[in-house]
């Protein structure tokens, strides 16, 4: 039997308030495929993310999520938000958060049960989590509060698992467990996995493929396919070129030492841009 | 029994008002306590506290064309909220807008309060209006604030889950379906049926301590909705019953043996019960200590 791609798009453009946010978007993303969702400020990725929910919709073109139209909270999908609003006085613990993605949609209170208690347990032991199941959300580091949020998202068993920037407040240790946990799970659940982040250095011993986003427009491929001066020049509408550093990789305009994407690996306390002679 | 008198004053239980009081305040005190729960969690405190202010407006001007406070403040109320909805398209709006919308409607509510004072002799409706009257409820008044607190307390039921989540974080919310601005409206409808009932206990100005009071004390003990709810009940019928309790015994003190206002014993013991909650420190983590993150 054939199976449907997790994501298609088909020509789809995306006009908020008058703006071209995403144009001619077109590809499609293999179901099990771990996908870096990588692009500067301003590029679109969470509208792509808010697309693939179906919270918005596009001007033109179609997309098909596991062959089906888009709809909105399909419960095949898991979304991974950046953060959540928390102060430490939020009375609602560590487990109570994960189990909102169970029903937290449903209407009226859920009544407790054994079945509930397990599987909310079962997540949080896969997550690394039961330490800290029965604190407030709001005392919980940002780590912590990420390993709550996976854990919610994969309640309902989805086949596409979302991440909003997860990696926006870690530290780089936190950041680094936090891409082995999703990566881990996405293998053992055959999940197809949308990591949006700011740098791809990070993902870059887990992901099969990377989703490039600038000026609105997209390419897919593998990193060596797409991370190329010529491809990003097109992509970006000017000169770009790309540093292959120990391993790492550092994409720059031509024309100036500004780097679109943050190089982590650069020597320890040196602002992030590259020296010119590098 | 000889005991009891001094701290229950003769005639309590027997005074049709005290019964008339205890019934009213209790069916508010159990919506306040519920209804501000969510408030506090979702940060809506200021909201809460101009939807208070804002039904002195309609209580006024039900004052001026004699029908019921009740239906003037629940009025005022919903044309404030409608406004306030209105006027904040976007999330950051909302202090602005309910800014503007409060202002306008309290100088509305100069407007009637100085026409009341100008058409009756008395001073009572004003301070009525501004902080409560609860011995002057009507008694066939304790049948519709029931059931106005019962249909509040059921919406609140019936938003459980989907106004919790979208509390902790719209973005997951609205990713799992729950339609984030239906909920945020059917809450504040329970807000403002919670809001009105308590400005006519506690009047428009302390309305927000009933809401505010039981709930942001009850947080500081609990870490669990479920209980967070329970204790700020009790705290916000301890509150009402105590604060009825004293009004009434108040009868017989200076100045003038006229009764102190109900209102301020029951904020009084409410912002007591708030200073020791915020005093006594917090119950320590009970974190397991083997570590599952690196933090």
């Amino acid at each position: 039997m054939s199976v449907e791609p997790a994501i298609a798009m088909d020509q789809v453009d995306v006009v908020l308030s008058g703006h071209t946010i995403l144009r001619a978007l077109d590809f499609s993303i293999a179901r099990g495929a771990f996908v870096g969702v990588i692009g500067p400020n301003g590029a679109g990725k969470t509208t792509l993310i808010r697309l693939i929910l179906g919270l918005i919709h596009p001007s033109s073109g179609t997309i098909r999520v596991l062959g089906m139209p888009v709809g909105k909270g399909r419960r095949r999908i898991g979304y991974v938000p950046q953060s959540f609003a928390a102060d430490p006085d939020l009375p609602l613990r560590a487990k109570d958060l994960v189990g909102l993605g169970l029903d937290g949609e449903r209407w009226g209170f859920a009544l407790p049960s054994r079945s509930r208690q397990q599987r909310i347990q079962e997540m949080l032991d896969r997550v690394g989590a039961s330490a800290y199941a029965n604190e407030p959300v709001g005392t919980l580091s940002g780590g912590e509060r990420q390993r709550l949020l996976i854990a919610q998202a994969l309640l309902t068993n989805p086949d596409i698992l979302l991440l909003d920037e997860p990696l926006s407040n870690l530290d780089i240790r936190s950041g680094r467990e936090i891409i082995e946990l999703v990566d881990e799970i996405a293998r053992e659940r055959q999940v197809t996995v949308l990591f949006v982040a700011h740098d791809m250095n990070p993902l870059l011993a887990v992901m099969n493929e990377v989703l490039y986003l600038a000026q609105g427009r997209a390419v897919v491929g593998s990193v060596d396919d797409v991370v190329q001066p010529e491809v990003l020049s097109r992509l970006y509408g000017q000169p770009v070129d790309v540093l292959r550093v120990h391993g790492r990789i550092l994409v720059i305009a031509s024309d100036s030492v500004v780097p679109f994407t943050h190089f982590e690996g650069v020597a320890h306390g040196q602002p992030s841009s590259p020296s010119p002679h590098l | 029994m000889h005991g009891l008198q001094y701290i229950v004053a003769a005639g309590f239980f027997q005074s049709p008002e005290v019964q008339v009081a205890l019934m009213v305040g209790s069916a508010v005190a159990v919506t306040s306590a519920v209804v501000g729960t969510f408030v506090v969690i979702r940060g809506q405190s200021f909201l809460g506290h101009a939807l208070g202010d804002v039904g002195s407006t309609g209580a006024a001007g039900a004052a001026l064309i004699g029908i019921q406070a009740i239906w003037g403040f629940l009025s005022g109320g919903l044309i404030a909220g409608v406004a306030v909805d209105v006027l904040s398209r976007r999330p950051r709006e909302r202090d602005v807008a309910t800014g503007v919308v409060l202002s306008s409607m309290l100088g509305l509510s100069a407007l009637f309060i100085y026409l009341i004072t100008q058409l009756s002799s008395s001073t009572g409706v004003t301070q009525e209006i501004l902080f409560g009257s609860i011995f002057t409820v009507a008694p066939r008044l304790v049948w519709p604030l029931s059931v106005l607190s019962v249909l509040a307390l059921m919406l609140i039921g019936f938003l459980y889950r989907p106004l919790l989540l979208s509390s902790v974080s719209v973005d997951a919310a609205q990713s799992r379906g729950v339609p984030v601005r239906l909920v945020s409206l059917l809450f504040l409808l329970a807000m403002i049926t919670a809001v009105e009932q308590s400005a006519l206990v506690v009047g428009a100005l302390l309305s927000t301590a009933l809401l505010i009071g039981p709930a942001a004390t009850a947080i500081r003990f609990t870490r669990q909705l479920g209980y967070t709810l329970l204790l700020a009940t009790v705290f916000a019928l301890a509150d009402t019953w105590v604060g009825i309790l004293l009004a009434y015994n108040s009868f017989t003190w200076p100045p003038a043996g006229r009764g102190w206002p109900v209102s301020f014993f029951i904020v009084a013991i409410m912002v007591f019960l708030y200073l020791v909650s915020q005093i006594i420190p917090r119950s320590p983590s009970r974190r397991a200590d083997k570590g599952g993150d690196s933090q």
